[in-house]
């Protein structure tokens, strides 16, 4: 099979359109014989198969069961044989982990751009206070695309492209522990994409990015696709963590101990817990959803003896996490990033990576204060008042890492360095604000507000794209092998970070202001405020653009070769050349010093890269 | 402890000033514009929750601002040279102090809020489930108001005058008034924004909320919660009057709903509609 076609992006996709069509008619097939699937205009069974055959048509198509299938044959395993250059590879099915890190970084920024330009038009419709740009059913439609892509998509924005790429890297690896797995998570992602923008075509879903029941039982086929979607990120989430996860636990070099781990690493290990853990409650509420809509279950339909309540519990299980592996990350790559610009040692480098698995204990306990209001049993509230308020305080110790980090440095304000330096100013507001929602006699104002509204943005914004920023200036000239214009990188974050502000800042007051979520007509007195966070919107808008015009620029006109170690930076991924050869590593180095002793006297090298033609050490 | 180094003591210096005016100005000037008002008992807690928790964000705010500015304007390196920093690793006294520092404020965040929450406000206005913990004194005379969600409108029944189901809702003044909240078809959520109420209306759920009305004057009442295509249209104005005027108000509507009657569902908690699946 292999020999005759060669199994790349497009394959894939007539695959997956050949596996919908087949899939749909077998679903057909199934659901004929079903009075309460008739009487209805479509048929939710059929468009479930048609996505999950498409799905195997896809992974097919890429060639991720030639492996299992020649091994069933009797034939003898192995590693595809890797192409060192050329840009095929990164369309077709690759296990070269610096591969799929470069595939992730462009899959999933294309499709935030996707979700970004959703806001643009959402805030397009907003710039009056009555439907005008968009009919309501559009728009509500719009407000889930924004979300749920933007979810979907962020979930993956550093763990994806940095995890992958540099976390075999920082720990002295040749690969991940599980490369085909690795290449899957990558595949299922923008598989997941195109699903979930399907939705256009069965007249959208109108339920936000939370999918509440019984809404979702209501809403028409666009909804079955958001089901879907999320299903297939749930899975690659989760197949992304355990991968991450064996990785960090069994394959750091010899002299890679835990206190020498880059604290990135941490970062990524903490998120990989949350991700295990997490993913699959999301994929039992997605998938008891689908069988309300399919099966006629009534999970969720109280008058079916269901319950609304179940997919909430459900889905904030997940959800709560689900914000930390956006947040935790994000804290990962500003401590790995302040002392390489600070030129000093991570201040307080235990108590950060306590912190760090404290968020991430703490995160499974707290998902109720999104229920603050719901009419479970309120004899809970204070308990998730308390473990709400207390998840402050790990988060409160990256900021003393910070502070410890600047204090005393000799700071040099580099682009990474100016994104990292934005994140503690949003996420400091983004997390104050938490605190509002967290009390509950305030959040009884604030809850389901633009309040609310405006606090995830500045986290996830402010916090996880910022950050994922800092790392694109700070690691893409690695993982390309060529420099980023610094003048452009400048204007794109002194306007990312203006405009970001602007045009969140003002929404707390308009959550305030009594304006609720996912509206499309609002107060008249609102309006001032709207129109103004509208125009900063768009130049936020703008600002991405100029991230993009750099790209192009820097990566396809200018082509300027970066240096091996353009920060002087002490991580062991700078001490590979550049571009990092096939196998990152001749031998398996030894790792000898801590990744941050800057300004150290007599600190050793932080590792020997050829510890076998090392004369002290013979093997 | 040794003796502070002089970065220290300016940017303390900086902190405490800036704190000593930014603390008046919040609890003085922009504490009487933060929501949602006095109209209610529960409002009025939920405004001096917000004072509260503006107050003590503004001080964490201001360090970091301050430090942060500091730093970024002292701690730099000169020219374009690359020279190494103090190699300091932490502090352990620092870092204790931090721990000590942010455990106990948020201890007593979450104490004062459990305590305003269970105790002063029964429930600060939120929906609090069919049992609720701490109901107010005298919640066995509070006027009951079953409020109904569907979609895109809400309606009102009144149990103690008749199960009358009213199109607008007026609440009589300094009386303690417990909402009944429920949906007929998927989640709304009752906000009515000037009283300080919150709460989800659950199809199948009998959601209980508190509020002990002061002064009259109109608030708005919205959905807080995304439930479908007119879900900003579900958008009314309520009154609350004095006692005399909400008697004539609902004689008035006893009198136009008389017809009605009839056509209404015995009254209950919740009702269990016909489970509404794709809109075909």
């Amino acid at each position: 099979m292999r020999r005759l076609v060669r199994l790349n992006l497009r394959t894939a996709i007539a695959f997956g359109i050949a596996g919908f069509f087949l899939g749909a008619w077998v679903g057909r097939e199934i659901a004929a014989g079903h009075d309460y699937l008739i009487g209805t205009d479509q048929d939710d069974v059929a468009v479930f198969m048609g996505f999950l055959f498409a799905t195997i048509g896809w992974l097919a198509g890429l060639g991720f069961f030639n492996y299992p299938v020649s091994r069933l044959l009797g034939r003898p395993a192995g590693y595809p044989v890797e192409e060192a250059k050329g840009t095929a590879r990164y369309f077709r099915m690759s296990t070269d982990h610096k591969v799929i890190g470069i595939q992730y970084f462009f899959g999933v920024g294309a499709f935030f751009l996707i979700g970004g330009l959703n806001a643009m038009l959402i805030r397009t419709e907003l710039l009056t206070p009555n439907e005008k740009a968009f009919p309501a059913g559009q728009y509500l439609t719009l407000v889930g695309l924004h979300g749920t892509m933007m979810i979907m998509m962020t979930s993956a924005f550093i763990l994806g492209p940095f995890g992958n790429y540099f976390v075999p890297l920082m720990i002295g690896a040749r690969r991940m522990a599980f490369p085909r797995i690795e290449a899957m998570t990558f595949w299922l992602t923008p598989l997941a994409g195109l699903v979930l923008m399907s939705a256009i075509a069965w007249n959208g879903f109108p339920t936000g990015w939370t999918g509440y029941a019984p809404l979702a039982d209501q809403a028409r086929a666009g909804m079955d696709a958001y089901i879907f979607a999320f299903m297939l990120i749930g899975i690659s989430l989760c197949l992304n963590g355990l991968n991450l996860m064996a990785t960090i636990l069994t394959m750091r070099a010899p002299g890679m101990t835990w206190t020498r781990l880059p604290i990135f690493v941490w970062g990524v290990l903490s998120t990989s817990i949350l991700m295990v853990l997490a993913s699959p409650v999301l994929l039992a509420a997605l998938l008891m959803g689908m069988l309300d809509r399919t099966a006629n279950t009534g999970f969720y339909l109280a008058s079916t003896g269901g319950s609304a309540y179940l997919y909430e519990n459900l889905f904030w299980f997940f959800g709560h996490p689900e914000v930390y592996i956006l947040a935790l990350p994000g804290f990962g790559i500003v401590l790995e990033i302040l002392p390489v610009f600070t030129r000093k040692p991570l201040w307080g480098y235990k108590l950060a990576v306590a912190g760090m698995l404290g968020v991430a204990f703490l995160s499974f306990f707290v998902w109720q204060h999104h229920l603050f209001v719901s009419g479970i049993n309120s004899t809970l509230r204070p308990f998730y008042m308390l473990t709400t308020e207390m998840i402050s305080v790990p988060t409160g110790i990256i900021f003393l890492n910070g502070i410890g980090t600047l204090w005393l440095a000799k700071m040099r304000y580099t682009v990474p360095m100016l994104f990292s330096l934005a994140f503690f100013f949003n996420f400091l507001i983004g997390g104050l604000s938490g605190i509002f929602l967290s009390d509950v006699p305030s959040d009884v104002t604030t809850h389901g507000s633009y309040f609310t509204m405006a606090h995830f943005h500045y986290t996830i914004m402010g916090g996880l794209v910022f950050a994922f920023f800092a790392a694109t200036y700070y690691w893409l000239p690695k993982m390309t092998g060529l420099v980023l214009n610094e003048k452009l990188g400048k204007i794109h974050f002194w306007t990312m970070f203006v405009f970001f502000n602007l045009t969140f800042f003002p929404l707390f007051a308009a959550g305030f202001l009594d304006m609720p979520r996912r509206v499309s007509t609002y107060a008249p007195h609102l309006q001032v405020i709207n129109d103004l966070v509208s125009s900063a919107a768009f130049c936020l808008g703008i600002s991405m653009l100029i991230f993009v015009g750099n790209l192009i620029y820097s990566l396809v006109f200018a082509r300027i070769p970066a240096e091996q170690n353009p920060w002087h930076s002490r991580g062991l991924e700078w001490q590979v050349p550049t571009p990092v050869p096939l196998h990152n590593f001749d031998e398996i180095p030894e790792i000898t010093g801590d990744p941050y002793d800057y300004g150290v006297p007599g600190a050793p090298p932080v590792a020997r890269l050829r510890p076998a033609s090392a004369p002290a050490r013979a093997r | 402890m040794a003796r502070l180094s002089s970065h220290a003591r300016r940017i303390l210096a900086m902190w405490l000033v800036s704190t000593a005016v930014a603390i008046p100005l919040i609890i003085w000037v922009l504490g009487p514009h933060l929501p949602p008002g006095d109209m209610t008992a529960e409002a009025s807690d939920q405004t001096s929750a917000n004072i509260v928790l503006t107050a003590v964000c503004a001080p964490i705010v201001l360090l970091i601002l301050v430090y942060f500015g500091y730093a970024l304007v002292v701690f730099r390196a000169s020219g374009g040279q690359i020279e190494d920093g103090a190699p300091i690793r932490g502090h352990a006294p620092t870092q204790t102090l931090w721990l000590v520092l942010t455990s106990a404020t948020v201890l007593a965040l979450a104490v004062w809020g459990s305590l305003v929450l269970v105790v002063s406000a029964h429930g600060a206005g939120g929906g609090q489930g069919p049992n609720p913990i701490d109901p107010p004194a005298g919640a066995k005379e509070a006027l009951q108001v079953q409020v109904i969600g569907q979609q895109w409108n809400w309606t009102y029944r009144f149990p103690g005058y008749g199960a009358i189901e009213t199109a607008h809702l007026d609440l009589p003044a300094d009386r303690l008034v417990e909402f009944h909240v429920t949906s007929l078809d998927v989640t709304h959520s009752f906000w009515a924004y000037e009283l300080g109420v919150k709460a989800d209306a659950v199809p199948g759920v009998d959601n209980i909320a508190f509020v002990h009305t002061r002064k009259p004057g109109s608030f708005s009442i919205r959905c807080a919660e995304l439930c479908g295509l007119w879900h900003g249209h579900m958008y009314q104005t309520g009154q609350v009057v004095s006692t005399a005027g909400f008697a004539s108000w609902m004689a008035s509507e006893q009198k136009a709903e008389a017809l009605n009657k009839k056509y209404l569902p015995p009254y209950s908690g919740h009702y269990y509609p016909e489970p509404q699946r794709r809109a075909g």
